[in-house]
Formats: structure tokens, sequence, C-alpha cells
């Protein structure tokens, strides 16, 4: 199939071709070829947001969500740099998002051109690949590259850079099966003798843990499917970080909550004591593995990645197995049928009554008041009521991202976006744009807090444009409470610039947007106000401010330079221990 | 040398492997901006570079070969393998020293300059190491010479003496032994 038409149809058309219904967006004079043919057709809808930066995270909620490549449209110059926080974003959590950016004409390309900026350059170490097209013949060929690329492997974030001149010209079209890349070629199947070594390990466990990530969520439904097969099979306790969660239930049995600095008590002494640690899709990083070398000192490793630069990055693995994790999974289960391997049932019995001890501590236990809502509270409250609906949710970054990671139960995957591996403040709001583009009848909340809820409040303006009822679940206690923690923990409790004098009245604000504002200071009016919020119009979105306790701490967490058995513990912590937890060495580290 | 610089977060172990130096053959799409591309991975993931010579060598294919020469622990070299196959249009990545003591050659330009003894002896000295006198007048010479990286720099620390303006290196390139191709 060949087709001459302008690159700016073919941008289009290949956009359509590879079933991209919706592209977020912002027009500029290096884009408007492109915004033109966009104007003319019906097939791609567009949506229009009030910063570049939005559109990237509305495309990311929009790919999480969904499983899907989530495109992003923008002008040269400042859109571009506007876009680069979202691609970083997307790289660092494993996010399919194909970026087409406006650039000046060619013959202009090195000349400081108005809205010029070397976009290949500045994106280059954001992306997984980046093209810069100055040929129109080349175009269509680099489009279905650009999505091969993003969705294949460890999927990530890609650009396109088109000038305008290409736009214009006139070129040959071709479609996307006409394309085959000829390097990227990332290996799929895991090696069967690293597999059945893995079988072995496992099967002879007397203290095994699962410890999952991103990587089964990005693998796809069926990597979710065969890892509960694969827990069915075993009765291994099973753990995920941030990124992973939902790819198990919560409600499972064998599910010991989220690990990491601010996991629970039973997972991360779970992953320090096991004999056999098997990682699913997961990069051990830091927040996850706290101090290196007293990580996990007795256990062997066995990891599933489709990256191998994952490998041996971190942590020293013993059973490396390269591929997709549902492929892996897939086969890792045959082989446990085939061999018909069995667990230490004796063993894995007294290695169950030990994580029963651990989680009789109720690492997750808060003091409740009467009078003031805990932001804890208000987490479970909303959890409570959003349960039997059909929910997506969100997250700024901080203290209350952690806390709906601990608190808020997710039974499915796909159902949770939040910006773990570069933690960018303002994510939410957008990406819940994007997540209740792909799902208009779902129940779509962002959980948020009350300073990076300002990082990008101007998508309230898109959600408004486009009816989409999302709701800001803003738990607002004045401070970028997990700075202030931090600062309690390393400073002396000098709170340098991390209270907001100054917060704008978010109910107002709701209304100026054209959206629906509600405010709940009382925990005994919390569930009515949620009711409230649920079943607010459906066509506009809903700011609600929850004022919740201004100090408390987001606990258990292990204090920097300390390993998993260095918790600090909710309930317990004096302020004594606050001002001892991390050392001097521990302070230098993030 | 132990490591005191935390690499992440929580890195504060100190390292005891011994940093190696490896030589790394990488092939590549001859495109616009993948030298950026290596230059920038081994810049922005904090790896060294010692040398790192490229040219086309396959040009029906557009195919580029990269020596690189870098120094790492064991751990840190399978690292930069492993993130250089990862680049989209990185063909194949070979580690020469794994597979065994690699020929490795470089090619130097000096320019030295001086009168009487000084410029016989020079000469002298340049027949012995067999390099090539590729310009001269009655006040220089200029040197070519190939061969391994330590006879290139004894040559150039003996032409310090000797009146050595300034050397030009190309930086190794290297390729394996035997009958099999990379």
């Amino acid at each position: 199939m060949t087709l001459k038409m302008s690159g700016a149809e073919m941008v289009i058309r290949a956009l359509a071709d590879q079933g991209i219904e919706h592209v977020f967006g912002y027009p500029g004079g290096a884009v408007l070829p492109i915004y033109d043919e966009l104007f003319q057709q019906d097939k791609v809808k567009h949506i229009l947001v009030r910063q570049e930066g939005g559109a990237v995270h509305a495309a990311e909620g929009y790919a999480r969500s969904t499983g899907k490549v989530g495109v992003v449209l923008v002008t040269s110059g400042p859109g571009a740099t506007n876009a680069v926080t979202g691609l970083t974003d997307a790289l660092m959590d494993s996010i399919p998002v194909v970026c087409i950016t406006g650039q000046v004409p060619t013959h202009l390309i090195g000349n400081d051109a108005f809205q010029e900026c070397d976009t290949v350059g500045i994106t280059r170490p954001c992306t997984k690949h980046n093209w810069l097209v100055r040929n129109v013949d080349d175009l269509a060929r680099v489009l279905h590259e650009a999505f091969y690329v993003a969705r294949t492997g460890r999927p990530g974030p890609v650009v396109v850079d088109i000038p305008k001149d290409v736009q214009f010209a006139t070129g040959t079209y071709t479609g996307p099966k006409d394309v085959r890349h000829k390097t990227y070629q990332p290996r799929l199947k895991g090696d069967a003798k690293a597999i059945a070594h893995a079988v072995d390990l496992m099967s002879h466990a007397k203290k095994p843990v699962l410890y999952t990530g991103g990587g089964v969520i990005n693998s796809g439904p069926k990597a979710s499917q065969l890892l509960r097969e694969l827990v069915r099979l075993t009765g291994f306790p099973i753990t995920s970080t941030l990124m992973g969660l939902g790819a198990f239930p919560a409600a499972g049995k064998e599910w010991l909550g989220m690990l990491g600095m601010h996991g629970t008590y039973e997972a991360n002494l779970a992953m320090h004591d096991c004999d056999v640690m098997v990682c699913i899709g997961a990069r051990f990083d830091d927040r996850i593995t706290g101090r290196i070398d007293a990580f996990s000192p007795r256990s062997k490793k066995i990891h599933i990645d489709i990256d191998p630069s994952s490998i041996n990055k971190n942590v020293k693995i013993d059973v490396p197995i390269i591929g997709d994790v549902a492929y892996v999974l897939e086969e890792l289960i045959r082989t446990w049928k085939a061999k018909a391997a069995t667990v230490d049932k004796t063993s894995l019995k007294s290695w169950w009554a030990q994580i029963d001890k651990w989680r009789a501590r109720k690492c997750l236990s808060y003091k409740a008041h009467d009078d003031v809502i805990m932001p804890q509270y208000a987490i479970q409250r909303l959890y409570a009521a959003t349960k039997d609906r059909d929910v997506y949710i969100t997250t700024e970054v901080g203290q209350h991202q952690m806390w709906a990671a601990q608190f808020f139960r997710f039974e499915e995957p796909n159902r949770w976006m939040t910006s773990g591996g570069l933690g960018t403040m303002g994510y939410g709001l957008p990406a819940a744009i994007g997540a209740q583009m792909a799902h208009p009848k779902s129940t779509v909340i962002d959980i948020a807090g009350d300073a990076s809820i300002l990082m990008n409040i101007q998508e309230m303006s898109t959600a408004v444009q486009y009816r989409l009822p999302v709701k800001v679940f803003i738990l607002n206690n004045q401070y970028m409470g997990m700075v202030r923690q931090w600062q309690q923990l390393l400073h002396g409790n000098r709170i340098s610039e991390s209270y907001t004098e100054s917060l704008p009245d978010f109910v107002k604000l709701a209304d100026a947007y054209g959206g629906i504002g509600i405010r709940c200071d009382k925990p005994a009016d919390l569930d009515a106000c949620i009711e409230e919020m649920l079943n607010a119009a459906n066509d506009k979105p809903v700011i609600f401010d929850c004022r919740v306790a201004a100090l408390a701490n987001c606990f258990p967490m292990i204090p920097s330079g300390k390993a998993h058995h260095e918790m600090l513990l909710g309930e317990d912590v004096t302020d004594e221990e606050i001002d001892k937890a991390i050392g001097k060495e521990g302070k230098v580290l993030v | 040398m132990p490591n005191t610089q935390p690499k992440s977060a929580y890195f504060i172990e100190e390292r005891h492997d011994k940093p190696e130096a490896h030589t790394l053959s990488v092939l590549v799409d001859n495109e616009p901006g993948v030298l950026a591309r290596i230059a920038g991975l081994f810049s922005g993931r904090g790896y060294n570079i010692d040398s790192l010579t490229v040219s086309e060598t396959e040009h029906e294919k557009h195919l580029s070969r990269f020596t690189i020469v870098t120094t790492g622990t064991p751990m840190v070299i399978g690292q930069i393998k492993n993130q250089l196959e990862r680049l989209v249009n990185v063909h194949r990545v070979v580690d020469l020293t794994v597979a065994g003591d690699p020929l490795e050659r470089e090619l130097a330009l000096l320019k030295v300059a001086g009168k009487g003894e000084k410029r016989i002896e020079a000469l002298r000295l340049a027949e012995i190491f067999r390099a090539d006198v590729i310009d001269a007048s009655t006040e220089h010479f200029v040197f070519e010479l190939t061969g391994r990286t330590n006879k290139i720099e004894q040559f150039i620390s003996i032409m310090r003496e000797l009146g050595l303006l300034e050397v030009s290196r190309t930086g190794i390139a290297a390729i394996g032994r035997g009958a099999k191709g990379m």
C-alpha cells in the first residue's frame, strides 16, 4: 500500500492506522499543518490541555489505565521543553508514550530561530529513542517505528520531531504492516534452563517471597492472571512495589502489602529474612532495597525482567531470566506442573506463622481522633465508599501518595496511576484526565496533596472543557508533608519553606473553573461529603478539600541508610527516636 | 580504591572489586546523533571513557563500529554492555577483553621541531620505532606511528626531550583474534 500525501496528513493517517483515538496536545506555530489536518477529520480526537506538561501526564494516565500507547502532540521550542518532565517520568516508569513535536523548518535548524530548540538533543536522555525527520519519505516509517519502539520490550516514551516544511511536503505513505524494525527485537521468551533452575529453587524454598513490580502490569492482563495462578500453585507470600499494585489482589490471603521505604513491616521483614526471592518485573530500586549491603542477605535471588540492564544493576542475581513477564510466568507454571513440583509444606507453614507474627504488629495503625480527620482515615473512608465502583486512582507525589498506596486496596491491574520513579508532583490531575478520557463511565479519583495539586491545577480547565467528572481528593495539611516529615527527621524540625502560607480557597477555585467544590474538616461529616463527591454531576470535575491533621507523619518508614529490619513503626515512635533515626551517612542520601 | 561516592540514595556500601579496563566493539546504525547517544549514555550514568574510536565500516548497510575502552568493576562493565545493547540503533556489543586478548592498535602523528644533534637523534629513534616521516622541513618532522598504546606512549615521551611540539592520536581500534567475526 503506497499513497501520496503531505507530511501533516501522514501524521494523522499513521495515528489512525495505529488505532489511536485520543491525542493530548497544545497547538503552536510549528505544528499548525498537523492541527489543520486534525480539524478536517474525525477519527482522532484531540484533547486540548492547558500546558504541554499536562499533555504528557494525561497520555501517561491514558496509557497506564488502558495498556495502549498514549499520544502527545506539541509545538517546537517551549512546547517540547515543557514536555520534558513528562517524558522523563514515562521513561522512569516504563510508560509507552509517542510524543510528536513540531520543529522549525529544516533550513532554519541551528539558526536560533523563533521557538527553536534542539529537541532531539534535549530529549535524548529522557526518551527510549527519538527521531528528527528531515525527509517526508521517511516520516511514515519513522512514525510506525516510534509506536513499535514505545510499546515493545520495556515500554517507554519516544519523540518524533517533525520540521514544519516536512509537514507541508508531499511524500509516500506506507502502512504499519510494511514496517519492521531492523535492530530492536527484544527477547520475550525466557531461557528454559534458567526457568527450570528457578522452579527447582522455588520448590525447595523454606522461606520464599514473591516481589513483583510494574513490569507485571506492563506485560498485560494475562501476566496478572498468571501471577495469581503461580500464587495459587505455590502458596508463597507476595509483595509488590508502588508501581505493581493491583497485579495481585489486595484481598488475597497471600498479600503482604507494599514493600519498601513506606511498605509494611511484614513485607519488608519477609524480604529481609527470605531464603528465595522471586523478583518479577521490578528493578531493585533504592526505595525498595534500603541499604544495599544489608538487603536480604541470606536469599537466593531469581529475577525476571525484559530489560537485561535491570539485572545485576543494584543487587547480585543468582538466576536471571530475561523475557516478558507473561511469557516467562507461563513457561514457569508449565515447567512447575510438568515436573510435578511441590513446595516444602512444613517449612512454608512455619514461615507463614512467622509472617503472621509480623502482621500482628499492625504496622499501619494510627491514632484516630474525633475532632480532626487523620489522612489515613480519609483514604480508608474513600476506599470504603468506592470499593464497589469501577474506580481508577491517580496520585500526586508525597505523603498522600504513600497513604493512598498503603490504605487504598487494589484488586485489579491498571487501576492505579502514580509517578513512582521520577516522583513528579503535578502528575495526578492530568493523569486522571487521561484515565477519564479512556474510561468515561468510570469513577476516576486523583488523591492529591495541597502542594502537588497546584503544580498542574490549570488542567481543571481541561476537565471542565471536556466535561470530565474527575474527582480531586486533596489531603490538605497546608504543608509539603513529606518535605516537612524529612525536615523533622533530618534537620532538627526546622520547617524550611515547606509551609504554604497562602493556599487558595479550593472550593472557590473549583467554582471559578466551572467545577464543583466540597470542603470537609470533621471526621463525622467525612462519609457524607465523600458520597456527595461521588454522586456529583457526571459532567463536571470536583475538588474535595479534605482538611486533615497538619503534622501527621507517614509510617512505617525505613529511614535513609538503614536496612529492612530497621523500620520505624508509626505508633511507637517517640520524638527522640525520630531525632536519632538517621545517622550521619544517611543524611547525604535522598 | 574504595568508592565513597553514594551512587544511589542508599548506596553507602564500599565496593572492593578492582576496576578493570575492557575494550568493547559496538556495531551501530550510522544515523545522525548516534555518537551523542553513546557518549551521553557514558556521561549520564557516570561511566568512564578511556578511548573512543568510530568510523563507518560497512557503507552499504550504513553500519559504524565504535571501539570503546572503558574502566570499571566487573558489575559496572556488565552494566555498560547491557545499557549499550538497550539503545535502539545498536546492533551488537562485544566485550573483546572477555573474548580474549584482542588486537589493539593506535595511530599517532607527532610534530617534532629542532636542529642539529636533536634532529638527527629524533630521526634515528623514529627508525627504531618504525615511524614514518610524512612531512619535513629543515626545522621539523611529522612522524606517523602505529602500534599498541604503550609503544606510542613510549615514543611520545622520548620525543618530548627532542622538540615535540604536538601530538594527534586516533584512540584504539581493536579486533578479536581468530577466524571468527564479531
